[in-house]
């Protein structure tokens, strides 16, 4: 039933390792690995029976593997993947091809992978739009480029006085000033707006709104009017396949082969992994951390530890409250870690068909939306903003088994939907029942597309924010481990002083998505904590620099 | 040597206090003025026999600095004080900007609340260097725009202190919501306090940047004093400044990308060197100036800044004093809001959102009578409302729908104070279409545009017209529009005023 690789068994002894990383999610992976080869001794702690985290792919029903939290992988930094060789590990990318936004009426927006394809379906329902987009799609990518070059580093705190986070600062500015005055302020402006004033810049065509806008709210408690909802659109179009920055793609076998392919890189470094072994405290003594003790009363020492565990379960359940300051776990209290997404993931005896789409229509290759307003997007965030699930939800459907045959049986298919927004607690919590309530509607509304969808359906896993949470151990089953708002952004990540990676005692460090950049399976939080935990041990730096612009 | 002439374009309030500027500074200085007086937003109009309303804005915060400099009269306590957070059943909030009291607040919000003025009266007054100065521009930037960036930098990191100064960035970006549910327990404190960072924009507790909005009318509150129109008046004719009346401005005239001077609706010609906007940025470029003479992507900019206004007026003239629950005539004298929870305001947000009304509208009213017995013949009343939501952009238009939306803040009204309805014998309510055509604010917006962050500092209205400069050489914008926006504190009249005598 294990579908990762070994639980190596170490048994507690007196040894001490180098380094503990308490989580094996992909950035815990990631980080262990740069770790170990740059020569420490380090072992790496898994609460489940299972490494991954939220990069797993669980065989839930018979001859079925569903990527039952992540998805899809692009912004995985390709810097990373060449530092540990991942390729050479097993990690295989396939690119997304397609997508279709459905209407109401019966009609459907195309979004070809072909370009000029792709303008002319644009065209069809909005000339203006056409033309906007080739303004839109240069502006967005002058965006990314900017954004990815920071993702990398480690954000200067701008209250320090040292001379470390002044270069970094000047760093940064010197970047900014590549741009002209105008572009300056479009980029200010791009990171303050909501998509939907950003996006009525360019188009005018509702499905064209709505298909650009969903990647500005998936994962996030805001809606398509918050302001700050363009930047979180960045996290959705800056990663890139295969050197095509804005694709999507599968990894093969799903995405627990993305945790698979880090840990083979770590333990071909000399790095050991033990699952089934939940931390219950990180153990501290005269202000240093000197490793961990498992929940089974095991004992485990270290010269440093380093959490993968967001930044509420980091300082409010690992630590003990004596080594955390008041402010600090007031902080951690008042960090914001939504649970705004739900989850469903269906086994198919077919392939389905759409109403609107000729049989066979490349279309249902990609990502597929059944919202065609940005009303119908705000609508469904006014439901969540009162503890409802979304009665008409954004859903980010796909069915990967198209590009993918191992994840199901031959001719039989799997479908992923993710799925905007689900509350943490509705009136009154979760019960089994309003969680088959809350799956019912999402089902429900594909069908409305897809007559012969419902017929299909073999086996369907429903997750709300509180599956997520018990299975991944994600605060709120929040995917990003901590909204991506402006206040919880670069040097405010996760909380302001604590930016760094570094933990408030000495030898503690942190690398999870709560820290920058932020989640979106990036594996970048890892890289970072691992660059300046070999700095503060004067080793040498084994993490990559990133490309530069491509 | 002949005086340099310049010309402001509205009397309101900026406008008047540009004008004295530069009456002040030499220049001849004429306001013209489309409505009978002058006073814009903030004069006094009557809107039944013998009722008066103090204006479209009825509270002013002209800031310390301009009072002293133009040497204008202001008269002790003309306003309300303190802010009562009505209860429907009488358990009323005193909030003023010190302390709050009230019947069932827990301690530990009172204790938390006097913490929370005086934290965030500290980052109020961080925002001073840049409040009070011409945005610096962030590239390009000559010696002025470096001395205010250094004193921006200077006074975040020194005036604030370090972590201070690090909570200061994290808070900046965040919604009121959030902070506030941070701090507090009680939703009456809560949803009083959110009102003041949404009110007059098209934002609710929820929504991002929001503590930012806070932050300025906090601003505008702690460095502002009330001033009256006729105050403002005296202040501008006693250096100089000639005010013409029903004097409507039909067009800026531009010659080789140079403003000459104006046209009024009457035909006539006023040439000068020099003209200063006190009207929106919609109404200055695309209206008064014309598309023809500016940049194709410039014009762009202009016509997609966001000015839909969200707040109607309402106007009621009452035969008695209101009669709140639980609460005695003689505290009518201070503002009182009608936002029990967060939730509530955020629901009123909503219908908005989608170009309708809320049927739930949150209120600010005063009671002007209360204050100074001018407005309303003896013994009767006068109450002032802002209420909120009511989208400019109604889906189906306002023609309709302006008595209905009345109800609703009369319903509203009666739950707070049973019987009031009975009392009202004549009312007027001025939706925001109702607000663009008689103040001639684009989409009856408040503070001349939202203040949203891509909408202020460097980027209001637009960049590349953020320092009251515009692409037509001796054309300024003095109101609202520009930095740091609406809020009466009178500080784009004098920053433009500034950067015109340092121009020229």
């Amino acid at each position: 039933m294990n579908t990762g690789p070994l639980s190596s068994m170490t048994i507690a002894s007196s040894k001490t390792y180098d380094a503990i990383v308490v989580g094996a999610g992909h950035n815990g992976l990631v980080n262990a690995a740069f770790l170990a080869k740059a020569g420490l001794d380090v072992l790496v702690v898994e609460k489940n029976d299972h490494i991954g985290g939220a990069t797993v792919s669980r065989e839930l029903h018979e001859g079925w593997k569903y990527s039952n939290c992540s998805y899809v992988c692009s912004l995985f930094r390709p810097e990373i993947y060449q530092a540990l060789d991942l390729g050479r590990h097993g990690l295989e990318v396939v690119p997304i091809q397609g997508g279709v936004t459905f209407m109401q009426n019966g009609d459907y927006y195309g979004n070809y992978h072909h370009h000029e394809v792709r303008r002319r379906e644009i065209a069809r329902h909005s000339k203006r739009d056409a033309d906007a987009a080739i303004r839109f799609d240069a502006d967005l990518m002058k965006w990314c480029r900017l954004i990815r070059g920071m993702l990398l580093r480690t954000p200067p705190d701008p209250a320090s006085l040292k001379p470390r986070d002044a270069m970094e600062f000047a760093f940064l500015l010197k970047k900014f000033y590549e741009l002209s005055e105008s572009q300056l302020y479009e980029f200010i402006r791009f990171f303050t707006m909501s998509i939907a004033d950003y996006l009525q810049e360019y188009f005018e065509h509702d499905a064209i709104l709505a298909h650009y806008s969903g990647g500005s709210i998936i994962g996030t408690g805001l809606g398509v009017y918050s302001p700050g909802t363009a930047y979180v659109l960045l996290h959705h179009a800056m990663g890139d396949v295969d050197g095509n920055v804005g694709n999507w793609g599968f990894a093969r076998g799903g995405m627990g082969s993305v945790a698979k392919s880090i840990a083979s890189a770590f333990q071909s470094y000399g790095g050991a992994i033990r699952t089934n072994a939940e931390v219950a405290t990180i153990n501290v003594s005269g202000g240093r951390a000197t490793g961990v003790t498992l929940a089974s009363g095991d004992v485990l020492d270290a010269k440093l530890v380093v959490s993968n565990l967001d930044a509420k379960r980091t300082f409010l359940r690992l630590m003990d409250e004596k080594d955390v300051s008041r402010a600090l776990r007031r902080r951690a209290e008042n960090f914001k870690i939504r649970g705004s997404s739900g989850k469903v993931n269906i086994a198919l005896d077919g392939l389905p068909t759409f109403s609107a789409l000729p049989k066979g229509s490349p279309l249902t290759l990609g990502h597929m939306h059944f919202s065609d307003s940005l009303e119908r997007l705000e609508r469904a965030y006014d439901d969540w903003k009162d503890a409802r699930w979304s009665a008409d939800p954004y859903t980010d459907t796909l069915i990967p088994t198209q590009f993918d045959p191992t994840m199901s049986p031959p001719g039989k298919h799997m479908m992923t939907v993710f799925v905007q927004y689900c509350p943490l607690e509705p009136e009154g919590g979760w019960t089994d029942e309003k969680r088959d309530a809350f799956g019912k509607t999402v089902i429900d509304q594909i069908s409305d597309y897809s007559p012969d969808f419902k017929n299909m359906i073999a086996h369907a896993e429903i997750r709300t924010p509180r599956e997520l949470e018990a299975e991944v151990g994600l605060t709120e089953g929040n995917i990003f481990q901590g909204e991506l708002t402006l206040d919880q952004l670069l040097f405010n990540r996760p909380f302001p002083g604590y930016a760094q990676y570094r933990g408030p005692v000495k030898d503690m460090y942190m690398c999870s998505s709560s820290n920058h950049p932020g989640g979106g399976v990036m594996g970048a939080p890892g890289a970072n904590a691992a660059r300046e935990i070999l700095r503060d041990l004067k080793r040498d730096d084994t993490t990559p620099e990133d490309f530069g612009d491509d | 040597m002949t005086k340099r002439r310049a010309v402001v374009i509205g009397g309101g309030h900026n406008g008047l206090i540009c004008g004295a500027y530069l009456a002040k500074a030499g220049f001849k200085v004429t306001v013209f003025e489309a409505r009978d007086a002058v006073g814009g937003a903030i004069a006094r109009r009557e809107f039944a026999d013998g009722f008066f309303a103090p204006g479209l804005a009825h509270t002013t915060h002209v800031f310390q600095g301009v009072v002293d400099d133009l040497a204008i009269v202001t008269t002790a306590s003309a306003e309300a004080a303190e802010t009562i957070a009505l209860d429907r059943e009488g358990a009323h909030l005193t909030l003023t900007d010190n302390d709050v009291e009230g019947a069932g607040l827990p301690e530990a919000d009172r204790t938390a609340y006097r913490d929370f003025v005086s934290e965030y009266a500290s980052y109020a007054d961080a925002l001073t260097p840049l409040l009070t100065n011409a945005p610096p521009r962030l590239k390009n930037f000559d010696r002025r725009d470096g001395v205010t960036l250094a004193k921006i930098g200077w006074k975040l990191r020194f005036g604030l202190g370090g972590d201070p100064m690090r909570e200061f960035l994290r808070v900046g970006g965040m919604n009121i919501y959030d902070i506030l549910n941070e701090k507090f327990a009680d939703e009456r404190l809560k949803a009083a306090i959110a009102l003041d960072a949404v009110m007059g924009h098209h934002m609710a507790p929820r929504t991002p940047a929001t503590v930012l909005t806070y932050l300025q009318r906090r601003f505008a509150r702690q460095k502002g004093v009330a001033v009256s129109v006729a105050a403002l008046q005296d202040a501008a004719v006693r250096v100089g400044v000639e005010i013409r009346t029903n004097a409507k401005i039909d067009r800026v005239i531009v010659e080789d990308g140079k403003a000459r001077g104006v046209v009024l609706a009457s035909g006539e010609t006023c040439d000068a060197d020099i003209v200063a906007s006190n009207a929106d940025a919609k109404s200055t470029f695309l209206r008064l100036v014309g598309a023809r003479a500016l940049d194709g992507l410039f014009v762009h900019r202009i016509s997609k800044t966001r000015t839909n206004g969200d707040v109607a007026k309402i106007h009621l003239a009452l035969s008695a004093a209101p009669p709140f629950n639980g609460l005695s005539p003689d505290r009518l004298n201070a503002r009182m809001v009608i936002a029990p929870t967060q939730q509530y305001v955020e629901h009123a947000f909503n219908a908005s959102k989608y170009g309708a009304f809320t049927e739930r509208p949150v209120l600010e009213i005063m009671t002007p009578s209360a204050i100074d017995t001018g407005y309303a013949p003896s013994g009767a009343h006068v109450l002032s409302v802002n209420a909120a939501y009511a989208p400019c952009a109604l889906k189906g238009g306002w023609e309709n729908d302006r008595e209905a939306f009345l109800e609703a803040v009369l319903n509203v009204l009666d739950e707070y104070a049973p019987g009031l309805k009975r009392l009202v014998q004549s009312h007027e309510i001025l939706t925001p279409v109702d607000i663009e055509a008689e103040y001639h604010m684009s989409g009856g917006h408040w503070h001349h545009g939202e203040m949203a962050i891509d909408q202020s500092f460097m980027m209001r209205p637009v960049h590349g017209a953020a320092q009251y400069q515009t692409p037509i050489e001796g054309l300024y914008l003095c109101g609202a529009a520009a930095h740091p926006g609406g809020d009466v504190t009178g500080l784009p009249g004098r920053n433009a005023a500034k950067r015109v005598i340092d121009t020229h």
